[in-house]
Protein backbone atom coordinates (compact mmCIF):
# COMPACT_ATOMS: atom_id res chain seq x y z
CA UNK A 1 0.00 0.00 0.00
CA UNK A 2 2.60 2.23 0.72
CA UNK A 3 4.87 1.67 -2.12
CA UNK A 4 2.38 4.01 -4.22
CA UNK A 5 3.13 7.76 -3.21
CA UNK A 6 -0.73 8.84 -3.48
CA UNK A 7 -1.01 6.65 -0.67
CA UNK A 8 1.84 8.39 1.18
CA UNK A 9 -0.06 11.53 0.35
CA UNK A 10 -3.18 10.71 1.39
CA UNK A 11 -2.00 9.54 4.83
CA UNK A 12 0.00 12.66 5.22
CA UNK A 13 -2.63 14.76 4.44
CA UNK A 14 -5.49 12.32 6.43
CA UNK A 15 -3.39 12.63 9.61
CA UNK A 16 -2.78 16.46 9.35
CA UNK A 17 -7.16 16.97 8.99
CA UNK A 18 -7.55 14.91 11.56
CA UNK A 19 -5.43 16.77 14.11
CA UNK A 20 -6.87 20.04 13.29
CA UNK A 21 -10.60 18.75 12.66
CA UNK A 22 -9.93 17.30 16.14
CA UNK A 23 -9.07 20.25 18.19
CA UNK A 24 -11.09 22.90 16.16
CA UNK A 25 -13.97 20.44 15.83
CA UNK A 26 -14.16 19.82 19.84
CA UNK A 27 -14.21 23.95 20.26
CA UNK A 28 -17.39 23.94 18.07
CA UNK A 29 -19.20 21.35 19.49
CA UNK A 30 -18.48 22.93 22.63
CA UNK A 31 -19.75 26.21 21.97
CA UNK A 32 -22.86 25.03 19.88
CA UNK A 33 -21.77 26.61 16.57
CA UNK A 34 -21.97 23.20 14.21
CA UNK A 35 -24.74 24.93 12.37
CA UNK A 36 -21.99 27.65 11.01
CA UNK A 37 -19.65 24.61 10.79
CA UNK A 38 -21.72 23.29 8.05
CA UNK A 39 -22.76 26.85 6.70
CA UNK A 40 -18.29 27.21 6.49
CA UNK A 41 -18.87 23.41 4.48
CA UNK A 42 -21.19 24.38 2.06
CA UNK A 43 -19.91 27.96 0.92
CA UNK A 44 -16.23 25.62 0.44
CA UNK A 45 -18.42 24.23 -2.50
CA UNK A 46 -18.59 26.55 -4.89
CA UNK A 47 -15.28 28.04 -3.55
CA UNK A 48 -13.88 24.60 -5.17
CA UNK A 49 -15.59 24.46 -8.37
CA UNK A 50 -15.11 27.93 -9.48
CA UNK A 51 -11.75 27.57 -8.64
CA UNK A 52 -11.51 24.44 -10.84
CA UNK A 53 -13.24 26.70 -13.36
CA UNK A 54 -11.20 29.08 -13.44
CA UNK A 55 -7.92 26.28 -13.46
CA UNK A 56 -6.71 27.44 -9.98
CA UNK A 57 -6.21 24.75 -7.67
CA UNK A 58 -9.63 24.01 -5.50
CA UNK A 59 -7.50 24.22 -2.26
CA UNK A 60 -7.19 27.67 -2.91
CA UNK A 61 -11.08 28.06 -3.52
CA UNK A 62 -11.74 25.93 -0.11
CA UNK A 63 -9.24 28.33 1.44
CA UNK A 64 -10.52 31.33 0.43
CA UNK A 65 -14.22 30.96 0.05
CA UNK A 66 -14.18 29.20 3.69
CA UNK A 67 -12.14 32.18 5.80
CA UNK A 68 -14.25 34.85 3.38
CA UNK A 69 -17.51 33.44 4.95
CA UNK A 70 -15.94 33.01 8.35
CA UNK A 71 -15.63 36.74 8.51
CA UNK A 72 -18.82 37.23 7.00
CA UNK A 73 -20.77 35.18 9.78
CA UNK A 74 -18.92 36.83 12.16
CA UNK A 75 -20.03 40.13 10.74
CA UNK A 76 -23.74 39.35 11.26
CA UNK A 77 -25.13 41.13 14.21
CA UNK A 78 -26.71 38.60 16.76
CA UNK A 79 -28.26 39.21 19.79
CA UNK A 80 -26.86 38.85 23.19
CA UNK A 81 -27.64 35.01 24.45
CA UNK A 82 -27.87 32.75 21.43
CA UNK A 83 -31.52 33.59 19.93
CA UNK A 84 -30.21 33.28 16.47
CA UNK A 85 -34.19 32.73 14.41
CA UNK A 86 -33.32 35.55 11.93
CA UNK A 87 -29.90 34.76 11.26
CA UNK A 88 -30.50 31.03 10.64
CA UNK A 89 -32.91 31.74 7.98
CA UNK A 90 -30.48 34.01 6.34
CA UNK A 91 -27.85 31.22 6.69
CA UNK A 92 -29.90 28.84 5.25
CA UNK A 93 -30.30 30.74 2.02
CA UNK A 94 -26.67 31.30 1.73
CA UNK A 95 -26.58 27.24 1.94
CA UNK A 96 -28.84 26.51 -0.51
CA UNK A 97 -27.27 29.59 -3.08
CA UNK A 98 -23.78 28.33 -2.16
CA UNK A 99 -24.86 24.80 -3.70
CA UNK A 100 -26.73 26.20 -6.26
CA UNK A 101 -23.73 28.16 -7.70
CA UNK A 102 -21.22 25.33 -6.85
CA UNK A 103 -23.04 23.39 -8.85
CA UNK A 104 -23.29 25.88 -11.64
CA UNK A 105 -19.58 26.71 -11.68
CA UNK A 106 -19.10 22.74 -12.32
CA UNK A 107 -21.91 22.81 -14.93
CA UNK A 108 -19.54 25.65 -17.02
CA UNK A 109 -16.30 23.29 -15.89
CA UNK A 110 -17.79 20.71 -18.33
CA UNK A 111 -14.62 18.89 -17.58
CA UNK A 112 -14.35 15.70 -16.01
CA UNK A 113 -17.82 15.54 -14.12
CA UNK A 114 -16.51 13.00 -11.95
CA UNK A 115 -15.60 16.04 -10.02
CA UNK A 116 -18.73 16.43 -8.47
CA UNK A 117 -18.56 13.91 -6.31
CA UNK A 118 -15.03 14.16 -5.23
CA UNK A 119 -16.19 17.74 -4.02
CA UNK A 120 -19.18 16.53 -2.50
CA UNK A 121 -18.26 13.17 -0.87
CA UNK A 122 -14.08 13.21 -0.89
CA UNK A 123 -11.32 11.42 -2.75
CA UNK A 124 -7.82 10.54 -1.36
CA UNK A 125 -6.72 10.36 -4.63
CA UNK A 126 -4.06 12.89 -6.02
CA UNK A 127 -3.32 14.40 -3.62
CA UNK A 128 -0.24 16.20 -4.67
CA UNK A 129 3.42 16.90 -2.37
CA UNK A 130 2.51 20.65 -2.62
CA UNK A 131 -0.92 20.34 -1.83
CA UNK A 132 0.05 18.42 1.25
CA UNK A 133 2.45 21.11 2.36
CA UNK A 134 0.11 23.44 2.49
CA UNK A 135 -2.38 21.43 4.22
CA UNK A 136 0.37 21.51 7.07
CA UNK A 137 1.72 24.67 7.11
CA UNK A 138 -2.30 25.71 7.56
CA UNK A 139 -2.70 23.18 9.98
CA UNK A 140 0.16 24.02 12.25
CA UNK A 141 -0.83 27.71 11.86
CA UNK A 142 -4.79 27.05 12.86
CA UNK A 143 -3.18 25.13 15.69
CA UNK A 144 -0.84 27.44 17.29
CA UNK A 145 -3.09 30.03 17.39
CA UNK A 146 -5.85 27.52 19.18
CA UNK A 147 -2.93 26.75 21.38
CA UNK A 148 -2.33 30.58 22.43
CA UNK A 149 -6.46 31.45 22.70
CA UNK A 150 -7.48 27.75 24.17
CA UNK A 151 -7.90 28.60 27.68
CA UNK A 152 -9.94 32.33 27.18
CA UNK A 153 -11.96 30.46 24.23
CA UNK A 154 -12.67 27.43 26.80
CA UNK A 155 -14.16 30.02 29.54
CA UNK A 156 -15.69 32.48 26.75
CA UNK A 157 -17.57 29.13 25.19
CA UNK A 158 -18.26 27.95 28.85
CA UNK A 159 -19.93 30.98 30.15
CA UNK A 160 -19.41 34.18 28.16
CA UNK A 161 -21.27 36.78 30.76
CA UNK A 162 -18.79 36.06 33.55
CA UNK A 163 -15.45 35.76 30.98
CA UNK A 164 -16.46 39.03 29.76
CA UNK A 165 -16.44 40.33 33.10
CA UNK A 166 -13.17 38.87 34.02
CA UNK A 167 -11.56 40.98 30.91
CA UNK A 168 -12.06 37.74 28.77
CA UNK A 169 -12.27 39.50 24.81
CA UNK A 170 -15.29 37.42 24.13
CA UNK A 171 -16.57 39.12 21.18
CA UNK A 172 -12.65 39.06 19.46
CA UNK A 173 -12.30 35.44 20.22
CA UNK A 174 -15.45 34.57 18.74
CA UNK A 175 -14.14 35.99 15.32
CA UNK A 176 -10.74 34.10 15.86
CA UNK A 177 -12.47 31.18 16.47
CA UNK A 178 -14.85 31.31 13.64
CA UNK A 179 -11.84 32.44 10.89
CA UNK A 180 -10.16 29.24 12.55
CA UNK A 181 -12.67 27.17 12.08
CA UNK A 182 -13.17 28.76 8.20
CA UNK A 183 -9.35 26.91 8.59
CA UNK A 184 -10.68 23.60 9.32
CA UNK A 185 -13.37 23.21 7.33
CA UNK A 186 -11.40 24.01 3.98
CA UNK A 187 -8.36 21.62 4.91
CA UNK A 188 -11.16 18.88 6.16
CA UNK A 189 -13.58 19.56 3.18
CA UNK A 190 -9.86 18.51 0.80
CA UNK A 191 -10.35 14.63 2.28
CA UNK A 192 -14.40 13.92 2.57
CA UNK A 193 -15.37 16.33 0.40
CA UNK A 194 -18.23 19.52 1.18
CA UNK A 195 -20.80 17.26 2.42
CA UNK A 196 -19.37 15.27 4.93
CA UNK A 197 -17.02 17.07 6.42
CA UNK A 198 -19.01 16.47 9.78
CA UNK A 199 -17.59 13.09 9.82
CA UNK A 200 -14.22 14.32 11.35
CA UNK A 201 -15.59 17.96 12.73
CA UNK A 202 -18.48 16.81 15.08
CA UNK A 203 -18.35 12.92 15.49
CA UNK A 204 -15.01 12.79 16.77
CA UNK A 205 -15.56 15.85 19.54
CA UNK A 206 -19.15 14.27 19.83
CA UNK A 207 -17.69 11.21 21.28
CA UNK A 208 -14.74 12.53 22.80
CA UNK A 209 -17.30 14.86 24.96
CA UNK A 210 -19.65 11.81 25.88
CA UNK A 211 -16.58 9.45 26.85
CA UNK A 212 -15.28 12.25 29.34
CA UNK A 213 -16.25 15.91 31.19
CA UNK A 214 -12.71 16.93 31.45
CA UNK A 215 -11.34 19.49 28.82
CA UNK A 216 -8.04 17.92 28.25
CA UNK A 217 -9.31 14.37 28.64
CA UNK A 218 -12.03 14.83 25.76
CA UNK A 219 -9.82 16.40 23.92
CA UNK A 220 -7.08 14.04 23.16
CA UNK A 221 -10.04 11.47 23.12
CA UNK A 222 -11.53 13.32 20.06
CA UNK A 223 -7.90 13.78 18.30
CA UNK A 224 -7.46 9.83 18.86
CA UNK A 225 -10.71 8.85 17.13
CA UNK A 226 -9.96 11.42 14.43
CA UNK A 227 -7.19 10.10 13.94
CA UNK A 228 -7.76 5.85 14.29
CA UNK A 229 -11.26 6.52 11.88
CA UNK A 230 -9.06 8.63 8.81
CA UNK A 231 -6.71 5.96 9.21
CA UNK A 232 -8.70 3.19 8.98
CA UNK A 233 -10.84 4.45 6.35
CA UNK A 234 -7.92 5.27 4.46
CA UNK A 235 -6.93 1.50 4.58
CA UNK A 236 -10.28 0.15 4.38
CA UNK A 237 -11.13 2.40 1.25
CA UNK A 238 -7.65 1.35 -0.34
CA UNK A 239 -8.84 -2.71 -0.34
CA UNK A 240 -12.45 -1.61 -1.28
CA UNK A 241 -14.51 0.05 -4.05
CA UNK A 242 -16.10 2.26 -1.89
CA UNK A 243 -15.46 6.04 -1.28
CA UNK A 244 -13.27 7.03 1.53
CA UNK A 245 -15.98 9.75 2.55
CA UNK A 246 -18.58 6.52 2.98
CA UNK A 247 -15.94 4.97 5.30
CA UNK A 248 -14.91 7.71 7.30
CA UNK A 249 -18.71 8.57 8.36
CA UNK A 250 -19.42 4.96 8.95
CA UNK A 251 -16.58 4.24 11.46
CA UNK A 252 -16.95 7.78 13.15
CA UNK A 253 -20.33 7.14 13.78
CA UNK A 254 -19.49 3.60 14.48
CA UNK A 255 -17.19 4.74 17.22
CA UNK A 256 -20.14 7.43 18.20
CA UNK A 257 -23.16 4.79 18.82
CA UNK A 258 -20.16 2.51 20.35
CA UNK A 259 -19.62 5.67 23.34
CA UNK A 260 -23.20 6.23 24.02
CA UNK A 261 -23.95 2.80 24.20
CA UNK A 262 -20.97 2.63 27.21
CA UNK A 263 -21.94 5.01 28.91
CA UNK A 264 -25.54 4.14 28.83
CA UNK A 265 -24.44 0.50 30.21
CA UNK A 266 -22.62 2.26 32.65
CA UNK A 267 -25.33 4.44 34.35
CA UNK A 268 -27.23 1.51 34.56
CA UNK A 269 -24.85 -0.43 36.09
CA UNK A 270 -24.16 3.00 38.32
CA UNK A 271 -27.66 2.53 39.58
CA UNK A 272 -27.71 -1.13 40.07
CA UNK A 273 -24.95 -0.53 42.22
CA UNK A 274 -26.84 2.32 44.15
CA UNK A 275 -29.92 -0.01 44.60
CA UNK B 1 -25.25 42.04 63.17
CA UNK B 2 -26.54 40.27 66.04
CA UNK B 3 -28.30 36.94 66.85
CA UNK B 4 -26.95 35.39 63.21
CA UNK B 5 -24.73 32.11 63.75
CA UNK B 6 -22.60 32.29 60.94
CA UNK B 7 -20.77 29.03 59.79
CA UNK B 8 -16.99 29.42 61.49
CA UNK B 9 -15.28 29.52 57.91
CA UNK B 10 -12.69 32.67 58.86
CA UNK B 11 -9.74 32.94 57.24
CA UNK B 12 -6.75 35.14 59.08
CA UNK B 13 -6.07 36.42 55.85
CA UNK B 14 -9.55 37.26 54.84
CA UNK B 15 -10.23 38.85 58.26
CA UNK B 16 -6.45 41.56 58.11
CA UNK B 17 -7.77 42.32 54.74
CA UNK B 18 -11.68 43.30 56.08
CA UNK B 19 -10.23 45.32 58.51
CA UNK B 20 -8.18 47.22 56.26
CA UNK B 21 -8.90 50.99 55.92
CA UNK B 22 -11.30 52.72 53.93
CA UNK B 23 -15.08 51.51 52.72
CA UNK B 24 -15.33 48.74 50.34
CA UNK B 25 -17.51 51.02 47.82
CA UNK B 26 -17.88 54.32 48.10
CA UNK B 27 -20.27 56.63 45.75
CA UNK B 28 -20.59 59.85 45.84
CA UNK B 29 -23.86 61.84 43.97
CA UNK B 30 -23.30 59.25 41.20
CA UNK B 31 -24.98 58.88 38.31
CA UNK B 32 -25.45 57.05 35.24
CA UNK B 33 -26.75 57.71 32.06
CA UNK B 34 -27.67 54.79 29.22
CA UNK B 35 -28.56 55.51 26.00
CA UNK B 36 -29.77 58.79 27.22
CA UNK B 37 -31.37 58.30 29.71
CA UNK B 38 -30.70 58.64 33.44
CA UNK B 39 -30.72 55.20 35.21
CA UNK B 40 -29.91 56.66 38.85
CA UNK B 41 -28.13 59.47 40.19
CA UNK B 42 -27.28 61.53 43.19
CA UNK B 43 -26.25 58.18 44.34
CA UNK B 44 -24.51 58.43 47.53
CA UNK B 45 -23.79 55.20 49.31
CA UNK B 46 -21.47 53.85 51.42
CA UNK B 47 -20.74 49.88 52.02
CA UNK B 48 -17.73 49.12 54.39
CA UNK B 49 -15.30 46.12 53.94
CA UNK B 50 -16.63 42.80 55.84
CA UNK B 51 -20.30 43.88 55.63
CA UNK B 52 -23.37 41.89 54.12
CA UNK B 53 -24.90 44.86 51.73
CA UNK B 54 -28.74 43.69 49.68
CA UNK B 55 -29.33 46.23 46.83
CA UNK B 56 -33.20 46.24 46.19
CA UNK B 57 -35.66 47.60 44.54
CA UNK B 58 -38.08 46.88 41.80
CA UNK B 59 -36.97 46.00 38.17
CA UNK B 60 -35.79 48.17 36.01
CA UNK B 61 -34.20 50.83 38.34
CA UNK B 62 -30.72 49.92 37.26
CA UNK B 63 -29.46 47.68 40.19
CA UNK B 64 -27.72 45.43 37.87
CA UNK B 65 -26.58 48.82 36.08
CA UNK B 66 -24.76 49.41 39.77
CA UNK B 67 -23.01 46.22 39.73
CA UNK B 68 -21.15 47.31 36.04
CA UNK B 69 -20.49 50.53 37.35
CA UNK B 70 -18.84 49.00 40.26
CA UNK B 71 -16.89 46.53 38.05
CA UNK B 72 -16.09 49.29 35.76
CA UNK B 73 -18.46 47.95 32.70
CA UNK B 74 -19.55 50.95 32.43
CA UNK B 75 -18.53 54.55 32.69
CA UNK B 76 -20.57 57.42 35.43
CA UNK B 77 -21.83 60.62 33.88
CA UNK B 78 -21.28 61.82 36.84
CA UNK B 79 -20.16 61.83 40.26
CA UNK B 80 -17.71 59.97 41.73
CA UNK B 81 -16.84 55.93 42.96
CA UNK B 82 -14.55 54.60 44.36
CA UNK B 83 -13.92 50.72 44.98
CA UNK B 84 -11.67 49.18 47.19
CA UNK B 85 -9.65 52.71 47.55
CA UNK B 86 -9.25 52.87 43.69
CA UNK B 87 -11.11 53.70 40.51
CA UNK B 88 -13.70 51.65 39.37
CA UNK B 89 -12.38 48.48 37.22
CA UNK B 90 -8.82 48.65 38.68
CA UNK B 91 -8.90 45.96 41.22
CA UNK B 92 -11.35 43.65 39.18
CA UNK B 93 -8.83 40.45 39.86
CA UNK B 94 -9.79 41.23 43.61
CA UNK B 95 -13.36 41.10 42.86
CA UNK B 96 -15.55 38.16 42.29
CA UNK B 97 -18.61 39.02 40.28
CA UNK B 98 -21.70 36.58 39.57
CA UNK B 99 -24.06 37.53 36.76
CA UNK B 100 -27.73 37.48 36.60
CA UNK B 101 -27.83 33.84 34.51
CA UNK B 102 -29.57 31.10 32.96
CA UNK B 103 -28.69 27.89 34.12
CA UNK B 104 -26.25 26.09 32.22
CA UNK B 105 -26.81 24.21 29.02
CA UNK B 106 -28.04 20.61 30.15
CA UNK B 107 -25.82 19.11 27.63
CA UNK B 108 -22.80 21.14 27.92
CA UNK B 109 -20.04 18.38 28.77
CA UNK B 110 -17.53 19.83 30.94
CA UNK B 111 -17.17 19.47 35.01
CA UNK B 112 -17.92 21.73 37.63
CA UNK B 113 -14.46 21.42 38.78
CA UNK B 114 -13.03 22.77 35.62
CA UNK B 115 -15.68 25.80 35.55
CA UNK B 116 -14.60 26.64 39.03
CA UNK B 117 -10.81 26.66 37.66
CA UNK B 118 -11.95 28.90 34.69
CA UNK B 119 -12.30 31.25 37.53
CA UNK B 120 -8.73 31.06 38.44
CA UNK B 121 -6.73 30.94 35.45
CA UNK B 122 -9.47 31.16 32.29
CA UNK B 123 -8.54 34.77 31.57
CA UNK B 124 -4.74 34.19 30.76
CA UNK B 125 -3.63 33.02 27.09
CA UNK B 126 -2.53 29.67 26.70
CA UNK B 127 -3.87 25.74 26.18
CA UNK B 128 -6.25 24.86 29.32
CA UNK B 129 -3.68 22.07 30.22
CA UNK B 130 -2.93 23.70 33.77
CA UNK B 131 1.37 24.29 35.01
CA UNK B 132 3.47 22.17 35.80
CA UNK B 133 5.31 21.40 39.12
CA UNK B 134 4.54 23.67 42.28
CA UNK B 135 2.34 25.92 40.56
CA UNK B 136 -0.28 22.96 39.26
CA UNK B 137 -0.36 21.62 42.94
CA UNK B 138 -1.07 25.52 44.00
CA UNK B 139 -3.61 25.90 41.66
CA UNK B 140 -5.42 22.75 42.53
CA UNK B 141 -5.41 23.26 46.50
CA UNK B 142 -7.05 26.93 45.43
CA UNK B 143 -9.81 25.10 43.40
CA UNK B 144 -10.38 22.14 45.64
CA UNK B 145 -10.17 25.01 48.86
CA UNK B 146 -13.06 26.98 46.91
CA UNK B 147 -15.26 23.75 46.21
CA UNK B 148 -15.01 22.85 49.62
CA UNK B 149 -15.86 26.33 50.66
CA UNK B 150 -19.57 26.26 49.13
CA UNK B 151 -19.61 22.48 49.54
CA UNK B 152 -20.00 21.41 46.34
CA UNK B 153 -16.91 18.47 46.59
CA UNK B 154 -19.18 15.83 45.29
CA UNK B 155 -20.77 17.58 42.44
CA UNK B 156 -17.79 19.02 41.08
CA UNK B 157 -16.86 15.63 39.75
CA UNK B 158 -20.06 15.77 37.66
CA UNK B 159 -20.87 18.02 34.58
CA UNK B 160 -22.21 20.96 35.09
CA UNK B 161 -24.81 20.75 32.64
CA UNK B 162 -26.30 17.09 34.71
CA UNK B 163 -26.78 18.92 38.68
CA UNK B 164 -29.35 20.92 39.47
CA UNK B 165 -29.53 25.10 39.23
CA UNK B 166 -28.56 25.67 43.00
CA UNK B 167 -25.96 22.97 42.83
CA UNK B 168 -24.78 25.34 39.31
CA UNK B 169 -25.17 28.35 41.56
CA UNK B 170 -22.84 26.79 44.43
CA UNK B 171 -20.03 26.23 41.81
CA UNK B 172 -20.35 29.14 40.35
CA UNK B 173 -19.67 31.14 43.85
CA UNK B 174 -16.99 28.68 44.44
CA UNK B 175 -15.81 30.00 40.92
CA UNK B 176 -15.79 33.54 42.11
CA UNK B 177 -14.10 32.60 45.17
CA UNK B 178 -11.36 31.01 43.84
CA UNK B 179 -8.97 33.95 43.52
CA UNK B 180 -9.84 34.74 47.36
CA UNK B 181 -11.37 38.17 46.42
CA UNK B 182 -12.60 41.15 48.97
CA UNK B 183 -15.00 41.68 47.41
CA UNK B 184 -18.28 39.54 46.24
CA UNK B 185 -20.50 40.76 43.70
CA UNK B 186 -23.53 38.65 43.21
CA UNK B 187 -26.83 39.45 40.74
CA UNK B 188 -30.16 37.74 41.90
CA UNK B 189 -27.87 34.51 42.95
CA UNK B 190 -31.67 33.51 44.47
CA UNK B 191 -33.55 34.45 42.08
CA UNK B 192 -33.97 31.20 39.97
CA UNK B 193 -34.09 28.58 42.83
CA UNK B 194 -36.42 26.85 45.17
CA UNK B 195 -37.42 27.94 48.46
CA UNK B 196 -35.29 25.69 50.29
CA UNK B 197 -32.14 26.23 48.13
CA UNK B 198 -32.81 29.87 48.31
CA UNK B 199 -32.17 29.55 51.95
CA UNK B 200 -29.03 27.24 52.15
CA UNK B 201 -27.11 29.40 49.47
CA UNK B 202 -28.07 32.92 51.65
CA UNK B 203 -26.75 30.61 54.44
CA UNK B 204 -23.64 30.06 53.01
CA UNK B 205 -23.14 33.23 51.59
CA UNK B 206 -23.30 34.93 54.78
CA UNK B 207 -20.79 32.51 55.73
CA UNK B 208 -18.26 33.90 53.13
CA UNK B 209 -19.12 37.51 54.27
CA UNK B 210 -18.62 36.32 58.21
CA UNK B 211 -14.92 35.06 56.64
CA UNK B 212 -14.13 38.52 55.76
CA UNK B 213 -15.20 38.92 52.07
CA UNK B 214 -17.61 42.21 51.48
CA UNK B 215 -20.63 41.04 49.80
CA UNK B 216 -23.09 43.14 47.85
CA UNK B 217 -25.93 40.86 45.98
CA UNK B 218 -28.18 42.50 44.00
CA UNK B 219 -31.89 40.69 45.00
CA UNK B 220 -35.63 40.94 44.45
CA UNK B 221 -36.87 39.06 47.28
CA UNK B 222 -35.34 40.46 50.98
CA UNK B 223 -36.73 38.28 52.76
CA UNK B 224 -34.46 34.95 52.31
CA UNK B 225 -31.31 37.04 53.29
CA UNK B 226 -32.98 39.54 55.16
CA UNK B 227 -31.72 37.99 58.65
CA UNK B 228 -28.20 38.14 57.40
CA UNK B 229 -27.84 42.00 55.95
CA UNK B 230 -26.12 44.84 57.51
CA UNK B 231 -27.23 46.95 55.32
CA UNK B 232 -29.65 47.49 52.38
CA UNK B 233 -29.15 49.84 49.24
CA UNK B 234 -32.84 50.64 48.14
CA UNK B 235 -33.15 51.97 44.38
CA UNK B 236 -36.21 53.32 43.38
CA UNK B 237 -37.66 55.66 40.83
CA UNK B 238 -37.54 57.93 43.81
CA UNK B 239 -33.80 58.06 44.59
CA UNK B 240 -31.98 55.94 46.42
CA UNK B 241 -31.53 55.24 50.58
CA UNK B 242 -28.74 53.26 51.93
CA UNK B 243 -28.62 52.37 55.76
CA UNK B 244 -29.14 49.41 58.56
CA UNK B 245 -32.03 47.23 57.51
CA UNK B 246 -34.19 48.49 60.40
CA UNK B 247 -33.91 51.87 59.37
CA UNK B 248 -34.51 51.72 55.54
CA UNK B 249 -36.80 49.34 55.21
CA UNK B 250 -39.52 51.41 57.11
CA UNK B 251 -42.87 51.45 55.38
CA UNK B 252 -42.67 55.72 54.61
CA UNK B 253 -39.31 54.86 53.08
CA UNK B 254 -40.45 52.47 50.83
CA UNK B 255 -44.12 53.81 49.73
CA UNK B 256 -42.35 57.04 48.78
CA UNK B 257 -39.38 55.11 46.66
CA UNK B 258 -42.23 53.20 45.11
CA UNK B 259 -44.46 55.73 44.83
CA UNK B 260 -47.10 53.11 46.20
CA UNK B 261 -48.07 51.80 49.36
CA UNK B 262 -45.82 49.16 50.77
CA UNK B 263 -45.93 47.95 54.47
CA UNK B 264 -43.18 46.53 56.37
CA UNK B 265 -44.05 44.19 59.12
CA UNK B 266 -42.74 42.56 62.14
CA UNK B 267 -43.21 39.29 62.51
CA UNK B 268 -43.53 37.54 66.04
CA UNK B 269 -39.97 36.36 65.37
CA UNK B 270 -38.70 39.63 64.96
CA UNK B 271 -38.00 39.10 61.03
CA UNK B 272 -38.60 42.12 58.62
CA UNK B 273 -41.41 40.93 56.27
CA UNK B 274 -42.14 43.67 52.85
CA UNK B 275 -45.60 43.48 52.06
CA UNK B 276 -47.09 45.13 49.03
CA UNK B 277 -43.84 45.22 46.51
CA UNK B 278 -44.71 46.06 43.12
CA UNK B 279 -43.84 42.15 42.29
CA UNK B 280 -45.10 40.14 44.84
CA UNK B 281 -42.80 37.01 45.16
CA UNK B 282 -44.94 34.50 44.51
CA UNK B 283 -45.14 35.51 41.17
CA UNK B 284 -41.52 36.02 40.43
CA UNK B 285 -40.71 32.42 41.91
CA UNK B 286 -42.84 30.92 39.38
CA UNK B 287 -41.77 33.15 36.78
CA UNK B 288 -38.64 31.30 35.95
CA UNK B 289 -40.23 27.42 36.01
CA UNK B 290 -40.03 26.57 32.22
Amino acid sequence: MFAYHFMVNAFRAGTIVAIVAGVAGWFMVLRRETFAGHTLALVGFPGAAGAVWLGISATWGYFGFCTASALLIAALPRSARGARAEESSAIGIVQAFALAAGFLFVSLYRGYLNGVNALLFGSFLGITDAQVLVLLLVAVGALAALGVIGRPLLFASVDPDIADARGVPVRLLSVAFLVLLGLTVAEVSQITGTLLVFALLVMPAATGQVVSARPVRSLAITVGVALAVTWAALVVAYYSPYPIGFWVTTFAFAVYVGALGARRVRRRRAVMVVA
Amino acid sequence: MTGVDRAPMTRPDAIERATAAGPAIEARHAAVRIGGRTVWEHLDLRIDRGEFVAVLGPNGVGKSTLIRAVLGLLQLSAGELRVLGARPGVHNSRIGYLPQRQTFDAGLRVRGADVVRLGLDGDRWGLPLGGRGRRKHEQAQLVAEAINQVGAEALAERPIGEVSGGEQQRLLIAQALVRRPDLLLMDEPLDSLDLPNQASVAALVAGICASGVTVVMVAHDVNPILGYLDGVVYLGPGGAICGPPEQVMTSENLTRLFHTPIEVLRASDGRLVVVGQPEPPAFHADRHSH
